[in-house]
């Protein structure tokens, strides 16, 4: 009865940024030291050969990450957003790339499956890909659109119990990997973004064929190429959702899966201030340790208070995500400040390195190519920056 | 189901002392130690008055070889040659997460025995092994599975001391197990190659590096963990007195390692190492 007591009930949320529950303790800690392990030592290679991490996706998909939000029943870990959250950042930590082909399964491939999907699609669509065995993609840029998601012009025509598809997409991440993708197609462009819907297909599959690897300044080890869709054809069944849906499915998809990019985002960020903090120890210059260096001791702080920040904004949007309240303003505030941190602590990270920053032989210059692409896909922080304001002037209204 | 169940008896437990924290990053060693240097390396500092090392604020986590005897008593439990895993760790609060990687890794229940401060300081493989002996005895257990060592104070002793408490027979530096009726067949790193031998139980076995690759704990079994029960106790509620009998005089670090010469024929090797009294 005491006000403070149903206060302190309600802050459990909070409690959380403070301190993680045991679970989600060793939870991170476990993908903390599988990242420093198995990803760590590898990851320079994986951006070299641009070669796709298969084993390490299958021992993940053993460790029930590739499907932490799916349940137990359906083949997944049964876990939260902030677990998800966790596990991204100190994956990414390890390897970014590795962590981009982890986030895209989670939250843009089983996501819309997960929560517009019916049984039967859960089991035929979900359940295979919680292994890590195969992963799935998300195919809703195009060449003539990304930001402008209500353009798309992939097309979808009915043909007696199959659903033709035809168009390009662009850009989509685990193309050249991926044992399925979400398609967003218009049935009907007059109807502008209320005339996309969602649909399922398998890959390979006739009709759907591959453009060639993006050659990528990061990330190289995840694929990204077009996918071309000609006259292919895929049951009445594979439409995910209600017809006309597709634009929204798209876009709230896209709000959780910010969440996963904001977590990449932070652990290429962390790497970059281990990294330089670990060199501000060792390096010496004028006698002393360059930490002792007011120069490098501001540019470290920054980079903490960059990385705290955006951390604390990531588990919020999850908090309040697992608790189903309303959370599109905190995911993008979220992915805003960590991608920008990401940029921010790589280039700083370079430049507390000097001349050992700017090659291969220290992480340092991947982690700024990796972190790149972050302030980009999954919403550009211009469309971050319209989501929170167009959010937040709907607050100021009311 | 078949013959490998039905020959082992079904009251068989085997108890893990998770007990010997491993120290991320000491400075001065390599190989199985070195690897296990997280990229966050923390350097490990002997205090300023030479008492101990500094344990404040350093990363603690489960001894490397403990995770194995984790691993192989979990292995052994889905074969279904044995009922029941049960983690012992004694220390402050702290292990308990210890204790609750073991639970995520597989095993069924935990045992927290409870020692802090200065007792905490002063506890080695003696006491421990009382306490480990009071305890077999206790859950009669059949098959009682520790790491080798400890990493950060090697002293490979506390199975040994174990075994001989409880007069039971003794494993040790296993690098396979297998449970062959009543009795368990041990393969053994020793100085000369590999010895096999057969013992009965109960017994002890110790964990070497080779026996197993420890699992990563799944998401969840991490969640399963949660549930799972950890007992408390108390060294005196065993009945054991865990006073030292050993004083640590002085902890120095190891001498900073020297710049080596080239030389430049056989004789001239031979010549320096006599000149430094070497040979």
């Amino acid at each position: 009865r005491h006000p403070l007591g149903s206060c302190l009930r309600g802050c459990r949320g909070l409690s959380q940024l403070a301190e993680l529950p045991d679970t989600h303790q060793l939870l991170r800690q476990t993908c903390r030291d599988y990242a420093d392990r198995e990803l760590n030592p590898i990851a320079a290679r994986l951006d070299k050969e641009h070669s796709y991490p298969a084993k390490q996706i299958q021992e993940l998909g053993a460790m029930g990450v590739m499907a932490i939000e799916v349940p137990e029943e359906l083949g997944g870990a049964g876990m939260d957003y902030l677990a998800y959250s966790l596990a991204m950042e100190e994956i990414s930590r390890g390897c970014a790339s590795t962590g981009v082909v982890v986030s895209v399964n989670n939250s843009l491939y089983i996501g819309p499956i997960l929560k517009f999907g019916s049984e039967e699609q859960k089991q035929q669509w979900i359940t295979p890909f919680t292994t890590g065995e195969k992963v799935g993609c998300f195919a809703l840029s195009e060449p003539g659109n990304g930001s402008d998601a209500g353009a798309a012009s992939t097309t979808a025509r009915q043909d007696g119990d199959e659903w033709v598809l035809n168009g390009t997409k662009a850009w989509i991440t685990n193309s050249w990997d991926a044992s399925a993708t979400v398609v967003f197609a218009t049935t009907d462009k007059k109807l502008k973004h209320k005339g996309i819907s969602a649909f399922l297909v398998p890959m390979p599959h006739p009709g759907l064929s591959l453009g060639k690897k993006e050659d990528k300044l990061g990330i190289k080890a995840s694929s990204t190429a077009n996918i071309i869709l000609e006259d292919c054809r895929v049951p009445l069944g594979n439409m995910l959702g209600p017809r006309g849906a597709g634009f929204k499915i798209a876009m709230q998809t896209l709000d959780s899966g910010r969440i996963g990019i904001a977590a990449q985002a932070l652990g290429i960020a962390q790497a970059s201030l281990d990294c330089a903090a670990d060199y501000a120890h060792k390096r010496t210059a004028f006698g002393s340790p360059i930490g002792k260096l007011q120069a490098i001791q501001f540019k470290l702080a920054d980079m903490a208070v960059a990385i705290e920040s955006a951390r604390l904004l990531t588990w919020k949007a999850s908090l309040l995500r697992d608790a189903k309240k309303p959370f599109t303003k905190e995911a993008a505030m979220a992915k805003l400040a960590a991608s920008e941190a990401a940029t921010f602590c790589s280039h700083q990270a370079i430049q507390v390195l000097g001349g050992m920053g700017y090659v291969a032989d220290m992480p340092a210059e991947r982690h700024y190519r990796d972190a790149r692409i972050t302030e980009i896909y999954e919403g550009t922080s211009e469309i971050q920056r319209l989501v929170i304001a167009g959010q937040l002037l709907k607050e100021y209204q009311s | 189901m078949g013959s490998s169940t039905s020959l082992v008896p079904k009251s068989v437990t085997a108890a893990i002392n998770a007990h010997g924290f491993g120290y991320f990053g000491c400075p001065h060693t390599f190989g199985q130690v070195g690897y296990r240097l997280k990229r966050t390396e923390q350097y490990i500092r002997v205090k300023p008055d030479n008492s101990s090392v500094v344990t404040d604020g350093v990363k603690h986590s489960m001894n490397p070889f403990c995770e194995i005897a984790v691993e192989e008593a979990v292995k052994l439990k889905e074969k279904k040659l044995i009922k029941e895993v049960v983690a012992v760790s004694c220390g402050p609060q702290q292990v308990q997460e210890t204790i609750r990687t073991a639970l995520a890794m597989g095993a069924d229940r935990g045992i927290h025995v409870e020692v802090t401060g200065k007792d905490y300081e002063t506890l080695g493989p003696l006491q421990v092994s009382k306490i480990m002996a009071a305890l077999a005895k206790k859950e009669e257990a059949q098959l009682v599975i520790l790491g080798k060592q400890a990493i950060d104070d090697d002293c490979n002793q506390t199975g040994q001391m174990t075994a001989a408490l409880l007069d039971w027979p003794q494993g040790t530096f296993a690098s396979e197990l297998s449970l062959e009726g009543d009795k368990i067949k041990v393969v053994r790193e020793i100085d000369g190659g590999l010895e096999t031998i057969k013992i009965n139980t109960p017994a002890v076995v110790t964990a070497d590096l080779r026996l197993n690759t420890p699992r990563y704990a799944t998401l969840p079994n991490i969640m399963k963990a949660k549930k799972k029960k950890i007992a408390n106790v108390k060294p005196a509620d065993l009945g054991v007195d865990i006073t030292s009998r050993l004083e640590v005089l002085r902890v120095d670090e190891p001498p900073q390692r020297q710049a080596g010469m080239k030389v430049e024929t056989v004789d001239d090797l031979v010549g320096k190492l006599k000149e430094a009294g070497m040979v």
